[in-house]
This record gives structure tokens, C-alpha cells and sequence, in this order.
């Protein structure tokens, strides 16, 4: 449905009407920005904006930040792709105790805040593991990361198959193969081309979350940022440019996922079969299913 | 066939995403980082605060506070010139592994003598008496130690003993804020929206003595616990822990020690308490 | 495990883990409502200011959001939602409600507006050939119905956000994260039972979301 629908084209009447509704509103908000932006004019002002200038700042702190922060994202979107496929598959099986294994597993960690897996994660591996010291913030932030996204992803390839028109699946096993095969050769590539939009939203969920990190002292963007204004005193502008690059990052991500979206959408099994069966196919709904963490 | 594509793709990618993250990841995570760090290589490793100005920060690549010119001076003592050192950051949860796992040889962190930590680690010195203590506006007069802040706005970060102290042992009716970050609270502080910042004396000097609050926050004076800010070292290295002390008692009595302390805290006006400068336990 | 429960108040924490989940659930409930009909509005800078709002604030960490609002506006600014007199405690958790509310409002903006997408174009034509004009067509016709589609990835929304109370946490709110955190500070031997009580009581609260949402959405679900 588009969404002129809703409406009639204007007329000119009611696209004065418009535009003076459209300024009134414009006001009101940029005049609330302008009073924040006025409140804030010390924290706001030259000096505090000065430290980006300088290339020390860019190679000291927000490369390594960057760097740091994609890292923890693309390790724990590796692993939680490889235990949510596992996870998927184990929900999958005709087995009754892994497919139950594997639904408690899924049911517990998508449960749990990932703000707590990762702290329980970073006090297990110093009091318990007693892992070395340097390690210890990336293990907290990776392990609470891929707990819980390959739950998401778990359950992501599930709704992919079960989404998939039972045609598939007969004539899988109508040409000999076995359950397992089927699942493997035909079922699965097919829902697994279906989500890597919804895979690449998750990215952006991950990447989110791994500003989480810094509370376990994970040297992430965020805590990049607060190490340089503990020494420029510029906490405001530091989170503000930090905030700029993470919707640059995601922003892209979120329209690489469109652009998947898109492209893949003609290759879908059957013309009209997925979109039949459930709304859980729908990428629109998938995808925002899985970035609202 | 043309349907298993996605998957070979998608594999294929996985792969590549795992070979291209564990290569730079291993670098600064794992412990192959710190393979050079062992002692007699030439180079030493010590473990510093990053983000605390006065004692441990970092700006950009160089390095400055207290605890930064006391642990080179114990460095140089010990045959290490400046650029033989190894800066690593040690957050305080991390500090008792780092030294067991051998990431770094010394420890120059705000670290308090405590029975509880000597069972992990060895410690020299102290180096500095520290001691509980308040920070507020250099124009505020209504607070003159721990038991005036009923009905004030006090902060602290979350998870650490002193907000709860003060409530417990001081004023029951304070208000407390608990942000993440000592930072945050003093640039609250400096704003006016609260009324004072609890932690060590010396770490709250160090937030007054920056530039952007010079003149406008200021150290109450009255400490009300006893921090014995001492090295850690590798548990039972009672050869090393000797030769540190031997360092520090040189820095001390060569004055070394008091100039480092005027230069990096002393901007605020901040005295240290009459303990200071303390005479180092017996290794042990 | 009782002195565990009652040293850290672990019961008081959940509480306030739920009052924040219901507060912020209705706030960001009503905002993104006014951001999706922004979206589809006829005035043209309402649509995009609908759409710039849901991308800005979606992509940013829900950590930053809440520093914004709570370090920026009221520790800065000394913009304050509770009366001045309020605790510091009641001021931060006014402030994390907003901040859930403001960025959980974006997914529930999306989530409508992929509702909206879900109703037939019919729908639509007739209400407008009836004569309804955008207001009383999207409230009579379009989101009722858009509401329903919506159902499942509002349900969603809502269990992240109950997950996501606990990033409060870094403005001192104490809920459920921040008294586990403070009990594994001071009692470590504590950590894993600490952690078990914590997300059972997170296991309790979103399960049963789960399930309601999956059945409501079930039941309304709208024929064609």
C-alpha cells in the first residue's frame, strides 16, 4: 500500500494548509533543539569541539574505538551464526531430547539481558577461569553477545523453514533424500537466503550492543571516548561524535539490508509461496523483530 | 545446484569474516601480545589507569600523573629507560590478573594494600596515602567533611564502597547519584547539579587540577578512611618487591617524589594527608 | 540464598525492572504511534522528520540515548520531570523511562508502519471513497487493523524492552542489573547464584509476553 492513499493529492487550499502546519512544527522543534543547543553552549563551544581536529585524537581514539568495537561485532556475529545454526538445526531435529536441549538453550539466553550475560560472562572468566587480565573484556563481551544473537539466529532459520511451502520438503524426500539431507540441501539454503537481510540487521543489533562493553572495561568506542575526556574534559562533543558514528555505521548496514532485501527477493522459492504462508517470512517484520534489542 | 549457492556464499563468507577478525583481534586480546613482556628482555610492562588525570592518564600516546612519574622512576632505578616501558592500561576488577597472568611486571594504579589482595599478589611500597575524602565547589562552605551531607546530592560510581559508606557510617540522609564514570559525576558537579563527589583524595585532586576546573572545585581535606596506595607485583618476588622499595625510598629522599606530586596533583591546592611520604612495609 | 534476595534487595530491584518495563512500554507506545503517523502524514517535513527520527534514533546505542537525555538535559541543564525536591533516584528513573520510551518508540514506529503495509490497499480506497479524510481513515480504519498486523514485532519491541531496563543501570537506577552487579562487587562467591536468581526473574517476566503476544496476534490476526 502506498501511502498517498491516505490522502488526496492536496489541492491548493489544503497545501497551504500543509506547509503552514509543516513550518509551525519545523519551529517548535528546531526552537526545542536551539534552547538544548543553547543550554549546552559551554560543553558545545570551539575548545570542546577542537580535540577532533587534531589527526592524535583520530589515531589514538577513534580508530582504535572503531576498530575495538567492529571486532567484538564481526566475532560474536561469526560465532553466533555457527551456534545459532547449530541451535536452529538442533530445533529442528526429529531427536525429542536435542530438539528439547536446544529449545530450553534458546528460550533461557534470548530471555536474558545481554547487559548481564556479559557481566556474568566477564565475572566467570575472573573469578572461575581466571583468565589473563588482557582478555577478560573481550571474553565478557563476545560470549554475551553470541549468547544471545545465536538465539536470535536459532530461531531466525527455524521460522525460515517452517516458513517454507511443504512442497519443498515432500519432494526432498520424494527424490530419495533423507530428513537430514533435505534440511541440509534444500530447506536450509533457501531460508538461509531469505534471512541475510534479517543477518545483517542483526549486525547492527550487535554493534549496538557492543557499546555495552565498556562497562566491563571492553576498550570499545564508547570508552575510547571517555578516555579522551578525561583528558580534554569534553564528554558532550566526544559522545556526540560517537553517536555520529555509530548511525553511520548502522545507517549503512540497515541499507545494505534493504539493498539484500531487494536482490534476493527474486530469488525466493515460488513465486508468492513464502509470502503466503506467515507473516514470520515478511522481511520488513523479521527484520525489525530482530533490531529491536 | 543452484540453490545450495546461497550457502557455499554465505560459508564462504563467514570464513573470511572469521580469518579477518581473529588475525588483528589476537593481537591486542590474546596473550601472544605479551609474550614480549617478560622481564629481562630488555623491556618491562607496567599497569597504569588510563582515564584517571593526576595519577594515570593517557593523552594520545604520552603518558602523565603521579603514579605514571613514580613507576618511571622505580623503572629507571631498575635499568629500564623511559622507552623500554610498556603502558597497559589495568582497570581496577583486572588488576590481580594481570600480574598473575604476566601481562605485566608492575602495577601503578591507585592499588590499596589490602589483606584480600595480598592473597593473589605481592605489594611494595606504599608509595602515597590516600585516604576518603569529598570534592566539592571551591565556592560551597556548607560542606566541611562526611557527616554534612544530609539532603545533599552526593555521587559516586556504581559498585564501589564509599557512597555506601558515607550513608552507612556518616549521613543517613544523603542522596545519592550513581553514574558510571567519575568524570561524569565531577562534570555534574562543575554544573552545579550536584553537590559533592566521594572517592580517594588524590583521584578527586586530579579532577581539580585539570584545566577546565581549576579554581572551581576544591578538596574538602577531611579523609575519613586510610588507603595505603602500594606496587603490585608477582605474589612471593620478594628480590623484586626489595628493589622497588630500595627505588622508592631513593625517590623519596632525593625529593623526586615531592616534585612529581606538586606537578601533577598539587594545581589544586591539594596537601596530602601527614602520613606522606610513607615509609615502605618489609617485603614479604 | 534468602539473605542473598534480601542483602541486595533483589525483589525491591525487580520491582523497579517492572515499573520501568510498564512505564516506558506505555511511553514509547504512544510516541511511536505519533511518529508513524507523522510518517504517512500529507505534510511533507512531518514525513521526514517521522523518517529521520526512527533512523537517528534506532542506530544509536540505547547507552548513548540515555547519557544524551540524562547527563545533557538534566544534570546539565537542570531540566527536571520529577519536582525539584525528588530524590536523585526518582529523577534518574524518570529520566530512564523517557529514554527507553524515546528510542523503543522508533522500533514501534517501524513495527506500525510495517502494520500499515500489511493492510490491503482496499482498505484504504474504500475508507477514502467514503469520504473519510486522512485523520478519520487512519483512526477508523488503517490502524485498528495496522495494530493488529503490527502485533507480533510490537511484541517484540516490548521483551527488548524489558531486557534493555537494564542499561538504566548506568544512571544509577537500581534495578535488576544494577543490584546484581553490586552483589558480585561485594560478594563474589555470589556470582553464580546471583546470576541464576537474575535471569530467572527475567525468564519470568518475557516468557510470558511471549507466549500472550504469539496468541493474541494469533487470534487478531486479520483475515483476507
Amino acid at each position: 500500500m502506498t501511502q498517498s492513499i491516505l490522502f488526496d493529492i492536496p489541492g491548493p487550499r489544503a497545501a497551504r494548509r500543509n506547509r503552514i502546519v509543516g513550518v509551525v512544527g519545523a519551529v517548535v522543534v528546531l526552537g526545542l533543539l536551539g534552547l538544548v543547543v543553547y543550554g549546552l553552549r559551554d560543553q558545545l563551544s570551539p575548545q570542546m569541539w577542537a580535540p577532533f581536529l587534531s589527526p592524535d585524537t583520530w589515531q589514538y581514539y577513534v580508530y582504535p574505538g572503531v576498530f575495538m568495537t567492529l571486532q567484538a561485532a564481526l566475532l560474536s556475529v561469526v560465532l553466533a551464526s555457527a551456534l545459532g545454526l547449530a541451535l536452529g538445526i538442533g530445533r529442528l531435529s526429529h531427536n525429542r531430547l536435542v530438539g528439547w536441549v536446544s529449545a530450553v538453550f534458546v528460550e533461557f539466553f534470548r530471555s536474558v539481558p545481554v547487559l548481564m550475560m556479559m557481566l556474568f560472562a566477564f565475572y566467570v572468566a575472573l573469578f572461575t577461569l581466571r583468565l589473563p587480565g588482557d582478555i577478560l573484556p573481550i571474553f565478557g563481551v563476545v560470549v554475551g553477545l553470541t549468547l544471545y544473537n545465536s538465539c536470535v539466529m536459532a530461531e531466525l532459520i527455524r521460522s525460515g523453514v517452517h516458513s517454507l511451502p511443504q512442497g519443498q520438503r515432500e519432494a526432498g524426500l520424494a527424490i530419495g533424500l533423507t530428513p537430514g539431507q533435505t534440511l541440509w540441501s534444500v530447506l536450509l539454503p533457501q531460508a538461509i537466503t531469505a534471512m541475510l537481510p534479517s543477518l545483517v540487521s542483526q549486525l547492527v543489533v550487535i554493534l549496538k550492543d557492543t557499546a555495552l562493553g565498556y562497562l566491563i572495561t571492553y576498550p570499545d568506542l564508547i570508552r575510547s571516548m571517555q578516555n579522551l575526556s578525561a583528558v580534554k574534559g569534553n564528554l558532550v562533543t566526544a559522545f556526540i561524535v560517537a553517536a555520529l558514528i555509530f548511525i553511520l555505521i548502522n545507517y549503512s548496514l540497515t541499507s545494505l539490508a534493504h539493498w539484500l532485501e531487494r536482490t534476493l527477493g527474486g530469488r525466493r522459492a515460488g513465486p508468492g509461496a513464502v509470502m503466503r504462508t506467515g507473516l514470520a517470512m515478511d522481511p520488513d517484520l523479521e527484520a525489525d523483530a530482530g533490531r529491536a534489542t | 545446484m543452484k540453490t545450495r549457492k546461497p550457502l557455499a556464499i554465505l560459508a564462504g563468507a563467514l570464513l573470511a569474516l572469521t580469518t579477518a577478525c581473529s588475525a588483528p583481534g589476537s593481537t591486542p586480546a590474546g596473550p601472544a601480545g605479551s609474550a614480549s613482556a617478560g622481564g629481562a628482555t630488555g623491556s618491562i610492562t607496567i599497569g597504569i589507569k588510563f582515564d584517571q588525570p593526576g595519577l594515570g592518564i593517557k593523552d594520545g600516546n604520552t603518558y602523565s600523573g603521579f603514579d605514571v612519574e613514580v613507576a618511571k622512576y622505580v623503572a629507571k632505578e631498575l635499568g629500564y629507560s623511559a622507552n623500554q616501558i610498556t603502558w597497559k592500561e589495568s582497570p581496577s576488577a583486572q588488576r590481580e590478573t594481570l600480574i598473575e597472568g604476566g601481562q605485566v611486571q608492575l602495577i601503578f594504579a591507585t592499588y590499596s594494600i589490602t589483606d584480600a589482595r595480598k592473597q593473589r599478589v605481592s605489594f611494595a611500597g606504599p608509595y602515597f596515602i590516600a585516604g576518603q575524602d569529598l570534592l566539592v565547589r571551591a565556592d560551597d562552605t556548607s560542606i566541611t567533611g562526611p557527616d554534612a551531607l544530609n539532603g545533599k546530592k552526593l555521587c559516586s560510581v556504581t559498585g564501589s564502597t564509599s557512597a555506601k559508606k558515607i550513608k552507612d557510617s556518616f549521613s543517613k540522609g544523603v542522596d545519592l547519584q550513581e553514574l558510571d564514570t567519575y568524570s561524569k559525576c565531577v562534570t555534574a558537579l562543575a554544573a552545579g547539579t550536584l553537590d559533592a563527589v566521594t572517592t580517594d583524595n588524590v583521584i578527586l585532586a586530579g579532577y581539580a587540577a585539570q584545566d577546565q576546573y581549576k579554581g572551581k572545585l576544591k578538596v574538602v581535606g577531611k579523609t575519613f578512611s586510610t588507603e595505603r596506595y602500594g606496587v603490585g607485583l608477582k605474589k612471593g618476588d620478594t628480590a623484586f618487591c626489595t628493589k622497588v622499595n630500595t627505588a622508592i625510598a631513593k625517590m623519596v629522599s632525593s625529593g623526586a617524589w615531592q616534585t612529581a606530586l606538586d606537578k601533577t596533583v598539587g594545581p589544586s591546592g591539594f596537601k596530602p594527608s601527614g602520613d606522606n611520604p610513607p615509609k615502605a612495609d618489609p617485603c614479604s | 540464598m534468602l539473605d542473598l534476595v534480601r542483602e541486595y534487595d533483589v525483589l525491591g530491584a525487580f520491582w523497579v525492572t517492572v515499573q520501568l518495563t510498564v512505564y516506558a512500554a506505555v511511553g514509547s507506545l504512544v510516541i511511536g504511534t505519533v511518529i508513524a503517523i507523522l510518517r504517512v502524514s500529507p505534510v511533507r517535513i512531518f514525513s521526514w522528520a517521522g523518517a529521520m527520527y526512527v533512523n537517528v534514533v534506532r542506530n544509536t546505542p540505547l547507552t548513548l540515548i540515555v547519557f544524551f537525555l540524562f547527563f545533557c538535559l538534566y544534570q546539565l541543564l537542570g531540566w527536571h520531570l520529577a519536582p525539584l525536591s525528588a530524590r536523585s533516584s526518582t529523577h534518574a528513573f524518570v529520566w530512564g523511562v523517557v529514554g527507553l520510551s524515546l528510542y523503543h518508540a522508533s522500533f514501534v514506529a517501524e513495527a506500525l508502519r510495517s502494520g500499515i503495509n500489511t493492510v490491503g490497499v482496499g482498505q484504504a480506497e474504500a475508507a477514502r471513497s467514503i469520504g473519510l479524510d486522512f485523520g478519520q481513515s487512519l483512526r477508523e480504519v488503517i490502524l485498528p487493523q495496522a495494530f493488529r498486523g503490527a502485533i507480533a514485532p510490537l511484541g517484540n519491541t516490548m521483551i527488548a524492552l524489558t531486557k534493555n531496563t537494564t542499561v538504566v543501570s548506568t544512571i544509577g537506577v537500581a534495578e535488576a542489573s544494577y543490584a546484581m552487579k553490586n552483589a558480585i562487587e561485594f560478594s563474589p562467591n555470589v556470582l553464580y547464584l546471583i546470576f541464576a536468581v537474575m535471569s530467572l526473574g527475567f525468564v519470568v517476566l518475557t516468557l510470558p509476553m511471549g507466549v500472550l503476544f504469539t496468541q493474541v496476534s494469533r487470534r487478531l490476526a486479520v483475515q483476507r
